[in-house]
């Protein structure tokens, strides 16, 4: 359970965020939503300690995250992954080992056990015979899925994922997006991710956060997203006529 | 740490060895030639040519000279490749993983630039072999009389006062750079702009590192 209480974020003169309260459960998967630019990755990387913030808290199971030790902020960064948006993958090693590296950092295993988990998680994510490429040499798509693969090899309990499936083809988007579901139920783990994949709303939003200028302009999930009337959320997630006709349908079908 | 360490070696101190050679080399030879054509009085000894280019490359040529080139080729590669890290979000997924992004970028490459040394070593060799050469079969003087002169009222202080700055140029050498990249804000286009800057700084204080040092030492 990661809980956020009032958290602002500026950039100088610019408030990105202006004082944001949720809280994502466990093994749910959390969506934020919003537009480009309405401040989901500075966020995200709030949540991770990557960016100091102004004011507000932000705890993991009840620990104020700004607070713990150093060790225990690394011990608590080794139960957290991460998907960055642009994948961030280490571009000196090769695929394979990108996904062993924090096997290497973060635990005692023998060789073996790592490749085991390696070649594990990489046929997880449908890559199975591109171990030896290096980052350079794989798509956008396939760089992207082995972020994913980093990111949950060493069983986090906490992940998160900044636009998992932006660039993905719709089969692999939807592959990635059931995989993260699983992994959270399978695992009982807190999921947070950012998308604007409408798709990705509709299938996985067990809980959703919509931001807009830098403040929390609706909360709900899957379900109540069709139902609500708030405008800047229908304007986002139905500006297009498809998702329009699908909303239609589902309130249709459940009355 | 280890494979980092040989790695930085093989990028920073192996790959300069080719253009370090090539230069001091023929910069040797250079300065052999110059000095030899501005004695122009019968009366100064003929080793004076082995003297001179021996105390030039010693002294300042190898050290000095030889880490403002390295500025230029290692200082930017240090700078734009932890740049391209930083920008490409590389340092914030260390961070993630509870890793001390200095420690494991700058850390390795303090160590293999202690190797430098061993560098300007080469430099210095080089140097003084390529002033021979151009003595010898640019018909500027004698083998014998050159070598005479390298090994002319050699100080050892000379070499330590060498190595001093050699030891102090490696460490602005890994700082500098460094700092630049890890620091810099923003996308490919400020890694370029970082890069000249921290060959710019690099350079800058190397010479004023340099003209303190010497003040400091000889003076
Ligand atoms: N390091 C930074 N320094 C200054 N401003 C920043 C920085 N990072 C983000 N911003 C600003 O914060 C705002 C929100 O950016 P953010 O990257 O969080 O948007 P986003 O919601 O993730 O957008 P997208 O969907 O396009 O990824 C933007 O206006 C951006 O210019
Ligand atoms: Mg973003």
């Amino acid at each position: 359970m990661i809980e956020v209480k009032d958290l602002k974020k500026s950039f100088g003169d610019t408030q990105i965020l202006k004082g944001i309260t949720t809280s994502f459960e466990k093994g749910k998967t959390n969506l934020v939503i919003g537009q480009s630019g309405s401040g989901k990755t500075v966020f995200l990387k709030c949540l991770l300690g990557l960016f100091e913030y102004e004011s507000g808290s932000i705890s993991y199971e009840g620990k104020n995250f700004s607070k713990l030790s150093r060790d225990e902020k690394t011990n608590l960064r080794s139960e957290m992954g991460m998907v960055f948006q642009g994948s961030a993958l280490f571009d000196s090693m090769t695929i394979a080992e990108n996904v062993m590296f924090p096997l290497r950092m973060f635990t005692k295993q023998s060789k073996s056990e790592m490749e085991d988990r390696v070649d594990e998680v990489l046929k997880r994510v449908n890559l199975d015979d591109a171990h030896k490429k290096m980052p350079s040499e794989a798509s956008g798509g396939m760089q992207k899925r082995v972020a994913i693969a980093r990111a949950i090899v060493n069983r986090p309990k906490y992940l998160f994922c900044d636009e998992p499936n932006s660039g993905l083809d719709p089969r692999t988007a939807i592959i990635i997006d059931n995989l993260i579901q699983e992994i959270t139920e399978e695992f009982n783990i807190t999921t947070v991710v950012n998308t604007h994949d409408m798709n990705s709303v509709m299938e996985i939003g067990e809980k959703i956060v919509f931001l807009k200028n830098g403040l929390l302009e609706w909360e709900g999930s899957s379900e109540t997203i069709f139902r609500t009337d708030n405008e800047a959320v229908t304007n986002f997630v139905y500006s297009s006529e498809l998702f329009r006709k699908v909303r239609k349908m589902y309130l249709e079908e459940s009355d | 740490m280890r494979p980092l360490i040989l790695k930085d070696i093989d990028d920073l101190i192996i790959g300069s060895l080719g253009i370090v050679a090539f230069i001091s080399f023929f910069v040797g030879g250079v300065v052999a030639i110059q000095t030899s054509l501005n004695m122009t009085s019968p009366l100064m000894p003929k080793y004076l040519v082995g003297f001179a280019t021996r105390q030039s490359i010693i002294l300042e040529f190898a050290p000095t000279f030889i880490s403002i080139i390295m500025a230029g080729k290692v200082g930017s590669f240090i700078t734009s490749s932890i740049g391209t890290m930083r920008v490409t979000e590389q340092i914030d997924a260390l961070e993630v993983m509870g890793i001390n992004a200095i420690n494991y970028l700058v850390f390795p490459k303090f160590i293999a630039l202690t190797l430098y040394p061993f560098v300007i070593s080469i430099a210095m060799f080089l140097g003084i072999l390529g002033g021979l050469m151009a003595c010898v079969y640019g018909g500027y003087g004698t083998m014998e009389d050159y070598v005479e002169g390298v090994q002319l009222d050699f100080i050892p202080f000379h070499f330590i006062y060498a190595f001093i700055k050699t030891f102090v140029f490696a460490f602005l050498l890994a700082t500098i750079p460094s700092y630049y990249g890890y620091f810099m804000k923003g996308g490919a286009l400020e890694v370029g702009k970082a890069s000249t800057t921290s060959f710019v700084w690099t350079s800058v204080l190397i010479i004023l590192v340099n003209f303190l040092l010497t003040s400091i030492l000889l003076g």
